[in-house]
């Protein structure tokens, strides 16, 4: 298991219950460590309510949104490939146009 | 005789590259723009402020080694005394221009506290008029500017506030043939726009132009900000998001709702984060972005990749360039039309026109089947429901017709040719 810290914002959350922050325990077999792409098929599986084509495209999430792990972009950490360890704060953000 | 200054040629030549239909729309908001002047002007004369009008004179104190006017530093004094700030400072504000693009819930804010803070020149772009439902949040649109240009209530209101700076108003909105050229005439853009299709535009125009763009987006109680094109390193909009988001995950403030301060902040900020690039002072939120959540009051700032090498806007290889700009198609990048047509994006639109019209000009994503009905001379529309008719009988209930077909689009669309 990892425990890990979702939030999710920018009308994201509306996707998962209309809740922002998630506590969570995934299931994960060591020796090697659970990488966000992973955690990505999880979330859909396990916390999403409804309209899945909102969250994911393909094995990645759908444009527009913004994935960060302990609030730095995941394209500096290796996208789906970023690793996460205990404690990891991972934040999903839907890119917002009003005004 | 008469002769334009070099200074005035460049606005000259930018009149002359203006359509019939945008100089008619200018000429409509300037009169409107004098009907909101005078009835600023009766108010005062009712005497009801009692105030004296702001002294505009250009007197330069004797004793000084800058450019500020005694009326200036008076003005200006509890911005003045603050020691990262100062004198220079706001001479470097006073001598900038700042793009605001939207007058709305974002650009009403940013603009106000950029005149009342004596940016030199402030360019509000905005197409749209003024509705009740606005007031709420766009703070600088009053009553009685119901129904006039927000690019002209919100320059108003700046002016009202700050006689001493120039404050120009477009109310035709801002569109790929007119982007890069009002771009690059100001120092910073602010982009307080509300749709997926004009963030690329200001975005791209901004890329090129190395123009540093304070970007603010706001809806329902969620905002957020950030400074692209800045710097060698600074992202563009393109680089976080290569790819646009489809319509259906995009909401407006018309259909999702805001809270009227929660774009207030951002604007307020979008405004500071200007005043500090155009004076050189602090760090600019650049390959930042700040996250505010309204409802629990917190703010959020999360690190976010510099510049992307192969980005089609910013990269080392632009496929996106000043040339190629202005024909650029944001609506079918951003698949905005379907969303515009029916509400989502699961319509199918079948263009039943011959192919050279399809060819002539087309909507993105519609698919071209030519239909000849027995009587194709008569009048326009005709074929088109010959055509649904024969659908519906064939069993395709939901086609439906599209009234007024593509002149009633292009009647909206203004990018979109009628012929």
């Amino acid at each position: 298991m990892v425990k890990l810290n979702l939030h999710f914002s920018g009308g994201l959350e509306l996707l998962f219950g209309n809740q922002k922050e998630y506590s969570v325990d995934v299931p994960h077999e060591p020796p090697s460590e659970l990488k966000v792409g992973q955690l990505l098929v999880w979330t859909r599986d396990h916390l999403l309510t409804e309209r899945p084509e909102l969250f994911m495209k393909d094995k990645t999430v759908r444009p527009g949104i913004l994935v960060l792990v302990n609030d730095v972009d995941w394209e500096l950490s290796g996208t789906l490939d970023s690793e996460l360890v205990d404690g990891d704060n991972v934040v999903f953000i839907s890119t917002l146009h009003g005004g | 005789m008469n002769r334009a200054s070099p200074a005035q040629q460049p606005a000259r030549r930018y009149i002359m590259s203006l359509s019939e239909a945008e100089l008619r729309a200018r000429v409509a908001a300037l009169e409107a723009e004098n009907r909101l002047l005078k009835t600023r002007v009766i108010g005062y004369q009712k005497g009801d402020t009692g105030g004296k009008r702001p002294r505009t004179d250009d007197i330069v104190s004797g004793c000084s080694e800058h450019s500020l006017s005694n009326h200036q530093i008076k003005r200006y004094s509890r911005q003045l005394l603050l020691p990262s700030f100062g004198v220079q400072a706001q001479e470097r504000l006073s001598k900038a221009s700042v793009l605001v693009v939207g007058a709305g819930g974002l650009g009403c804010p940013s603009s106000l506290y950029l005149a009342a803070a004596g940016v030199g020149h402030l360019t509000i772009v905005d197409h749209d008029s003024v509705e009740v439902s606005n007031l709420h949040r766009q703070i600088s649109h009053t009553e009685a500017a119901t129904g006039e240009s927000k690019a002209l209530s919100a320059a108003v209101a700046c002016m009202a506030i700050n006689s001493s700076i120039q404050v120009d108003a477009w109310p035709t909105g801002f569109k790929p043939h007119n982007a890069l050229e009002l771009v690059q005439r100001h120092s910073v853009v602010i982009d307080a726009s509300d749709n997926s299709p004009t963030r690329y535009l200001l975005s791209d125009a901004c890329a090129i132009s190395k123009t540093p763009l304070v970007s603010g987006a706001a809806i329902g109680f969620d905002a957020q900000l950030t400074v692209y094109c800045h710097g060698s390193q600074g992202p563009c909009y393109r680089c976080i998001f290569p790819e646009a988001p489809m319509p259906r995950a995009c909401a407006s403030c018309s259909d999702a709702g805001v809270l009227g301060p929660v774009p207030g902040v951002i604007g307020v900020l979008q405004a500071l984060e200007a005043i500090k690039i155009v004076t050189q002072v602090g760090t600019p939120l650049s390959q930042t972005l700040l996250l505010f959540d309204g409802m629990a009051s917190s703010f959020r700032s999360v690190k976010i990749r510099p510049k992307r090498p192969t980005c089609a806007a910013c990269g080392q290889q632009p496929t996106i360039t000043a040339d190629s700009l202005p024909a650029y198609d944001y609506t079918a990048f951003t698949g905005s039309t379907g969303q515009q047509l029916n509400g989502h994006d699961q319509v199918r639109v079948v263009d039943v026109r011959p192919v050279e019209q399809f060819r002539m000009a087309h909507l993105p994503g519609s698919v071209n089947v030519p239909f000849l009905a027995d009587d194709s001379s008569s009048f326009p529309g005709f074929v088109k429901q010959r055509a649904v008719a024969l659908l519906h009988e064939a069993g395709v209930t939901e086609a439906v017709d599209i009234h007024g077909g593509l002149q009633a689009w292009a009647a909206l669309d203004t990018s979109f040719p009628s012929y």
